[in-house]
């Protein structure tokens, strides 16, 4: 528990309704190490909570986190009622954007700010989570895997105790009997001596005139009921019968519908626009070129160019009216970018390796390739991707009286609330963002180009405006995920041993520890060169662990194999000083049976990664049909510290095999003549059932801080899966996507080997 | 003019019969539960069933299907308050995670399993193959349609909910 002090701001409560309702607003006063790693300067983080009891007992944990399908509204809502001691039954929980009373207005932050010298940076909106002045931010709101992690483990579980605490000091006060005689169980307060039991809610009204603790005590693993129990996803009955809200549901009176469309070459502006054919079509009411904006976001590039928008009457005539445009771009210079043209940089980028900046350094690594019996070298590579949620961008907006409403299902809902404010000329305070379910986010949604069209959009028209893109200026438009080229060297000693390990790659992301490996070298110099290109690019689900894991899970797969050892086996050699990383190993390997020889014709391989605080080890079993690979299984285990919600810690887990397996088989996003050339589901295919494996995920509970979920499934499977295939059929696979490849019929592909 | 009947109740739309049913759907109708994703029929989203079958209403002109019979996701229940046995079992296995493509899965498996009450795994993927999940859940939804078959099969006047 010293990890961090805890101590909390805890509002004084304030009694709406006859409830009691008490924020927390947590200053690390002593931050986390990992915490800070995220912090750059003194830029205070809040991590703000708010718990409502009402007049029927019911309590409502008000998650201020945004759901993209992750489930951490339940997780968090299970460690806030795990503190408090509440009836699982008696708890709610809303997403903080959904309660207009919380909103981005006086009596919202009059409540949080009650007494309590909180820094004027914390602007404490609904949506406000892990807030800090925009400038110094560098990590998603909601991503990072840290949900649980931050606002769990510092604000829900302090804020749960503190209620908790107040409470019984209430009844204590009421009774004339000591707190400490009486105990909290399921929503009630009991003092057995006297026989007296009350609901919580009795003790509201008293509570609420009570000064919070500021440190409360928390409970022990041991003490856990609902941490760490399976309960049932509160948002999942909205999802099938189709009244979940997502932010192109959203109906108003008076709405009109958009489309548009950027330069296919990024930057490019408009150079000439005939919107005569358009204008002329039935119920086309606009035609509206829009500015260059600033997004925002973390990683990656910040700026988005001018688009033309259609408004129509309905999605169907605005998409009609967008493709009879006739629009010519300004050149960038970039017209001739292709991703071989890329490639060729990156490689010679490499080679040249100027400015080489390292990662880590750790022995004498060109003294151990003097004198090695065996050297190994390799060059991998992987294409820039697509997010492609399943619900394409969109946003609506309402700009009335010098006000915006936006709805939208944002990532970070407090930058896009500044990125819209700025695109208007608005005070942020005169910019409210409703947050929407969002139909996947994977990184996407933390930035707000679509949403900044929205809102010029619907200045421009004065009426409401539902922008949806579609799926083609989806894929082409994005904010990619890196492609990145990995040079490797490794040094074996007579016996096989792993004696130096050398990497230098283009380029460097976050987050920085993503191309580090747990195993025990000697000699270590990893290290990066910068080889910028006119791709955007964002972070994409477990940001640069999913090209450093590809590529590091396979260089020690081949490493092992050079040895003549199981690869398997050499792993675990490697982790004599990583307990935990060898446990997650061992797990997988026993429960998929890794020493039980397959029947012929079926390849195995292995992947450990560490990532988001979690440590995820995946067993692939493959069978080569036709020249591809087929992947019947996969066995993975992690441990993520404690799982709070162990079946929601199991389908993030499964989800990120799927998202990364769709990568490492199908993912490509291709440049040429500087624009992206796949358009759709038809060209950038994605995983579908009848080549989804079986999937088995065993959960570790070490004891150790509680780690990510939503992120650490997807490093392992492509490199897992490389390895299966070399396992099967000798050949190494050292470029993604895997449809590249006719692994039966050609020669290895030797492209990249130096 | 195209007269149909969705989940039962009889519409009159007058728009350009180029229109997907889609569009017609969510914005005329408002029942919003079914979804945009592709727009080519390649990834199941907008999933409806017209006459008993799963059809993409995304590439489904509205000058088609006059006097035709359209069920979306609202219509699905068969009562008020009540659950599909897919819908319950999609409870049950937890199978949603951002839910987005839901609708359209729920509406293909329906269809599966009107016409084939207890569908192989081949069955089951041949149905269900049209219809994406980026969140990966395909375990989840198969295991849900055989549990959700298995119920139907066994208490089949107590297929609503649990």
């Amino acid at each position: 528990m010293n990890r961090w002090t805890r101590r909390g701001f805890l509002t004084a409560g304030v009694v709406v309704g006859g409830g009691l309702v008490v924020g927390v607003a947590l200053r690390p006063g002593n931050r986390a190490r990992d915490l800070s790693r995220y912090v750059a300067g003194d830029a205070e983080t809040l991590v703000h909570t708010w718990v409502k009891l009402g007049a029927d007992n019911v309590v409502t944990v008000i998650v201020p986190h945004a759901e993209m399908g992750q489930g951490a509204g339940t997780a968090l809502t299970q460690m806030l009622a795990e503190e408090l001691d509440a009836d699982w039954e008696l708890v709610r929980f809303e997403e903080a954007p959904a309660i207009p009373e919380f909103a981005n207005h006086p009596m919202g932050k009059g409540m949080l700010l009650a007494g309590v010298d909180i820094p004027d940076i914390v602007l404490p909106t609904v949506d406000g989570v892990l807030l800090r002045s925009a400038q110094a931010l560098n990590l998603q709101i909601t991503g990072g895997s840290l949900s649980v992690r931050t606002t769990g483990e510092y604000g829900m579980r302090i804020a749960g105790a503190a209620v908790k605490e107040m409470l019984r000091d209430a009844a204590a006060r009421s009774w004339g009997v000591p707190a400490a005689e009486i105990v909290a169980r399921d929503s009630q307060l009991i003092h057995e001596a006297s026989g007296r039991i009350e609901p919580y809610a009795a003790f509201a009204e008293t509570a609420a005139d009570m000064t919070p603790p500021a440190s409360p005590k928390l409970k022990t693993r041991d003490e856990f009921k609902i941490i760490g129990r399976h309960v049932e996803r509160h948002d999942i009955p909205s999802k099938v019968d189709g009244t979940a809200l997502f932010a192109l549901d959203l109906r108003l009176p008076d709405m009109l519908y958009a489309t548009t469309r950027r330069a296919p070459v990024f930057g490019g502006g408009i150079a000439r626009l005939d919107d005569s054919k358009t204008r002329a079509m039935e119920g086309v009411v606009d035609v509206v070129a829009l500015p260059a904006a600033k997004v925002g976001g973390i990683v990656g590039r910040f700026e988005s160019a001018e688009s033309v928008a259609v408004v129509a009457e309905g999605y169907w005539p605005a998409k009609q009216g967008l493709d009879a445009l006739e629009v010519e771009w300004l050149e960038t210079g970039n017209e001739s970018v292709s991703s071989e043209a890329i490639f060729a940089q990156f490689q010679r980028d490499i080679d040249a390796a100027v400015d080489r900046e390292t990662d880590e350094r750790e022995g004498d690594v060109e003294t151990a390739m003097a004198e090695a019996a065996q050297v190994l070298t390799a060059d991998y590579r992987v294409p820039y991707l697509a997010h492609t949620c399943m619900e394409p961008m969109n946003a609506t907006a309402k700009v009335e009286d010098g006000r915006c409403e936006l709805w939208v299902g944002s990532q970070s809902p407090l930058q896009f609330r500044q990125a819209v404010a700025d695109a208007l000329g608005f005070p942020p305070e005169k910019v409210t963002v409703h947050n929407c379910f969002m139909g996947g986010g994977f990184g996407r949604k933390s930035r707000a180009d679509c949403a900044i069209q929205a809102a010029q959009l619907a200045a421009r028209i004065g009426r409401p405006v539902q922008l949806i893109w579609s799926r083609e200026e989806d894929v082409r438009q994005d904010f990619y995920r890196p492609a990145i080229q990995s040079r490797f060297r490794a040094a074996l000693d007579a016996e096989g041993n792993l004696t130096a390990w050398e990497n230098t790659y283009v380029d460097k992301h976050e987050p920085a520890e993503a191309p580090l490996i747990p195993y025990a070298v000697p000699a270590r110099d990893i290290g990066h060169v910068s080889s910028p290109t006119h791709v955007p690019f964002g972070a994409w689900r477990s940001v640069d662990h999913s090209q450093h894991g590809y590529f590091t899970e396979s260089f020690v797969d081949e490493v092992a194999r050079a040895a003549g050892r199981d690869p398997y086996e050499y792993r675990a050699a490697l982790l004599r000083d990583k307990p935990r990383h060898l446990a997650v190993l061992r797990k997988a390997a026993e429960a998929a049976a890794w020493s039980t020889p397959l029947s012929e014709g079926r390849g195995r391989g292995i992947s450990l990664q560490e990532s988001f605080g979690s440590i995820v080890a995946q067993v692939v079993e493959t069978t080569i049909v036709e020249g591809r690979p087929r992947v019947d299984r996969v066995v993975a285990a992690v441990d993520a510290g404690l799982a709070v919600s162990p079946d929601g810690l199991r389908a993030q887990i499964e989800s990120g095999i799927v998202f990364g397996l769709t990568a490492a088989l199908h993912g490509e996003i291709t440049i040429e003549n500087g624009a992206v050339k796949q358009s759709n589901f038809s060209d950038y295919p994605a995983l579908r059932m009848s080549a989804a494996p079986e999937i088995e995920v065993h959960v570790i509970d070490s004891g150790h801080a509680i780690g990510g979920a939503g992120e650490p499934g997807t490093p392992g499977i492509a490199p897992a899966l490389a390895n299966a295939i070399h396992d099967d059929t000798g050949r190494r696979v050292r470029q993604l996507p895997l449809d590249l490849f006719d692994l039966q019929y050609q020669p290895e592909d030797t492209r990249l080997r130096s | 003019m195209t007269v149909l009947t969705v989940n039962g109740v009889e519409r009159k739309i007058d728009v350009d019969p180029s229109t997907p049913l889609l569009w017609v759907i969510r914005e005329v109708f408002e029942l919003t539960g079914t979804k945009f994703g592709c727009g080519i029929a390649q990834c199941g989203a907008c999933t409806v069933r017209l006459n008993g079958r799963a059809i993409r209403s995304c590439v489904t002109p509205i000058g088609s299907l006059d006097g035709q019979e359209v069920q979306t996701i609202e219509g699905l229940a068969p009562g008020d308050g009540e659950r599909h046995a897919l819908q319950t079992a999609w409870i049950q296995h937890q199978v949603p995670q951002c839910g987005y493509c839901q609708s359209g899965q729920l509406m293909s498996a329906a269809a599966l399993l009107e016409r084939n009450p207890s569908p192989s795994d081949d069955d089951i993927d041949a149905a269900m193959d049209g219809n994406l999940c980026r969140c990966g859940m395909y375990g989840r939804i198969k295991a849900a349609i055989k549990t959700a078959a298995a119920a139907s099969q066994r208490t089949p006047t107590e297929v609503g909910d649990e």
